[in-house]
């Protein structure tokens, strides 16, 4: 039990750095990214590669994801931004489509549906039976610098910059902003993060396989960052950990409802999560813990 | 002739951007629900395609209206990111009620197959021409009814602006419930239509977004003769795209499509507002 609590712990925590790279994008800047889970599975992949194929160092295979999904970001929406943000939602999703079938297909690179095994982990033979629970510790310090540097990030002038161009973008270019600039470094660092989220699964699970990278993560991770409270960091941490427990106690459904098939089952559950994130954005719009804005003076108040 | 098949469902897509201004990602499960209400149709109740297809097209719509009132509509107001966004959460809650149904092993209709013509060295699949004449009458039946009826002249004036619309007395809730079932019956037949060519299983929709989303942008979005043209580009470049590419990569056909597109022409080929 300690050891699926500790797993569990494990999986809410790189599901909560992966929140806070949607929070970049989305919470802070209002660009939706529908193909977080291409960033994610990039990281990753790069990181495996470097790391069982040129048997580079983990933490450089790290760091190469990070960079290789920061470069991605960037990419995949300087064309874009000068459009509809609708265009960006599709674009994005089409994006974490063409990684999994590049994924499932390039067997010379990604070893395609069987997947890449022996991804090392680190310090597994010094650490041997307690490398999971280290694991879960560098995980949550992990989370802690990020979450730490995105909160200073939301705090600076940059994220003020962000904000605005994520109520009004025109009136941010109007107050002598290039919007452009911004959106494209946000994605980048929004990108970077889920990135390194994918590098840390990989050499958690030390196996990684295209069918891990669906687009329903990306919804949970949606549900995440809404229920939370949306540009609210604290609250997409909190948002992936509450996501966790859910999907974790709707597995023993099964004990409560024994008639229903496991197809059933997966689907209900997969229904209960899209209810979730409607009922959120319905009734609770958000999230539990609000974004904290700055209070407005209101001129007419003060006559 | 596969892409008037995908011009159907991107029609289905664009109709209700172009009214409601927002990319409904819920279309997918409305394909998948078109695709089920056309084999209830045809393989339990024994009646003929153009039956099915009339099934698919009513089973779609009038789910597709009534999800949008419960779960889309009282979010209009708070911008086309978070309807888009509810509307994959309404995506995944309609493609598992398929699945909780009717489970994920592929489903056939009740039609039988037959053996293909031969004219020298082109060989025809008779269903693949059949689709195509379905797809072609529906297609045509849509334009008669946006160019003759005073309601489908109502749609077209919300699309083109919604301000003056309103100013002229249209009743822009009724034209969004119009829109909205009209696309996503649409979007049923489509769905029928590519399980008839191949099988049926209530992910149907899901794999193939990325041409219907392809086909609406190449054609501009929010433009109907957009994405009959639209359609039939994506169609042929992902059967040309056979002869280099491995089969697999068709969704990356789509993609590459929309980069294209929206890098030099934003707008489409016969675009609407990009910006």
């Amino acid at each position: 039990m300690t050891s699926y609590l500790i797993a569990m712990a494990t999986f809410a925590a790189i599901y909560a750095v992966l929140g806070l790279a949607l929070n970049v994008m989305w919470g802070m800047t209002g660009m939706v990214n529908l193909g977080l889970v291409g960033f994610y599975a990039v990281g990753a992949y790069v990181s495996a590669i470097l790391t069982v194929k040129l048997g580079w160092p983990i933490a450089l295979g790290m760091a190469a994801a990070i960079v290789a999904t920061a470069a991605v970001g960037a990419v995949t929406t300087f064309g874009l931004l000068r459009l509809r943000d609708d265009y960006l939602a599709i674009v994005t999703l089409g994006f974490a489509e063409v990684v999994r079938t590049v994924a499932e297909n390039e067997i010379w690179l990604t070893r395609g549906t069987d997947g890449i095994s022996g991804i090392p982990q680190p310090l597994k033979a010094a650490l041997g039976p307690d490398f999971n629970p280290a694991y879960l510790v560098f995980c949550l310090v992990v989370l802690g610098v990020v979450l730490a540097l995105v909160e200073r990030l939301r705090a600076s002038p940059f994220g003020r910059v962000l904000r605005a161009i994520r109520e009004d973008p025109q009136i941010a270019a109007v107050a002598g902003k290039n919007v452009l600039r911004f959106k494209v470094k946000a994605f980048a660092i929004g990108g970077a993060i889920a990135g390194l989220a994918g590098a840390l699964y990989g050499h958690y699970s030390s196996y990684i396989v295209p069918e891990i990278y669906v687009p329903l993560l990306t919804v949970y991770i949606f549900l995440a960052v809404t229920a939370g409270g949306v540009g609210n960091n604290w609250g997409a941490v909190l948002g992936a950990f509450i996501i966790v427990f859910f999907l974790e106690s709707t597995r023993f459904l099964i004990q409560v409802i024994p008639w229903l098939s496991p197809v059933q089952l997966a689907s209900l559950r997969e229904f209960l999560v899209g209810l979730g994130l409607l009922l959120v954005l319905l009734l609770r719009p958000r999230g539990l813990l609000p974004e904290p804005l700055p209070k407005l003076s209101d001129p007419a108040a003060r006559r | 002739m596969a892409g008037a098949v995908l011009a159907v469902p991107a029609i289905g897509f664009t109709t209700v951007y172009a009214v409601l201004r927002f990319a409904n990602f819920a279309i997918a499960a409305h394909m998948a629900i078109g695709a089920f209400a056309g084999y209830v149709v045809n393989a339990w109740l024994g009646l003929p395609a153009w039956a099915a297809v009339v099934g698919a097209f009513l089973g779609a719509g009038i789910i597709g209206v009534a999800s949008d009132f419960i779960a889309l509509r009282p979010l209009r107001g708070q911008g086309a990111l978070t309807v888009a966004i509810a509307s994959i959460a309404l995506n995944l809650m309609l493609e598992n009620a398929i699945r909780f149904g009717f489970g994920n092993a592929p489903r056939n209709y009740a039609i039988p197959l037959v053996r293909d013509w031969t004219l020298g060295p082109i060989r025809i699949g008779p269903q693949q021409v059949e689709n195509a004449v379905i797809a072609v009458t529906a297609m045509t039946l849509l334009f008669l009814f946006l160019g003759l009826t005073s309601t489908g002249k109502a749609m077209r004036a919300v699309a083109d602006n919604p301000v003056l619309a309103d100013i002229k007395g249209i009743d822009p809730e009724r034209m969004a419930r119009f829109a909205v079932g009209l696309g996503m019956g649409l979007g049923g037949i489509g769905g029928m239509l590519i399980g008839l060519d191949t099988s049926i299983d209530p992910l149907l929709g899901f794999r193939s977004i990325l041409s219907v989303f392809a086909a609406a942008v190449v054609g501009g979005l929010g433009s109907i003769p957009g994405a009959v043209v639209g359609g039939l580009v994506i169609g042929l470049a992902e059967e040309l795209s056979l002869l280099a590419l491995p089969a697999t990569y068709k969704g990356a056909v789509g993609f590459l499509a929309i980069l294209l597109t929206l890098s030099f022409r934003p707008r489409g080929l016969l675009g609407g507002r990009a910006t």
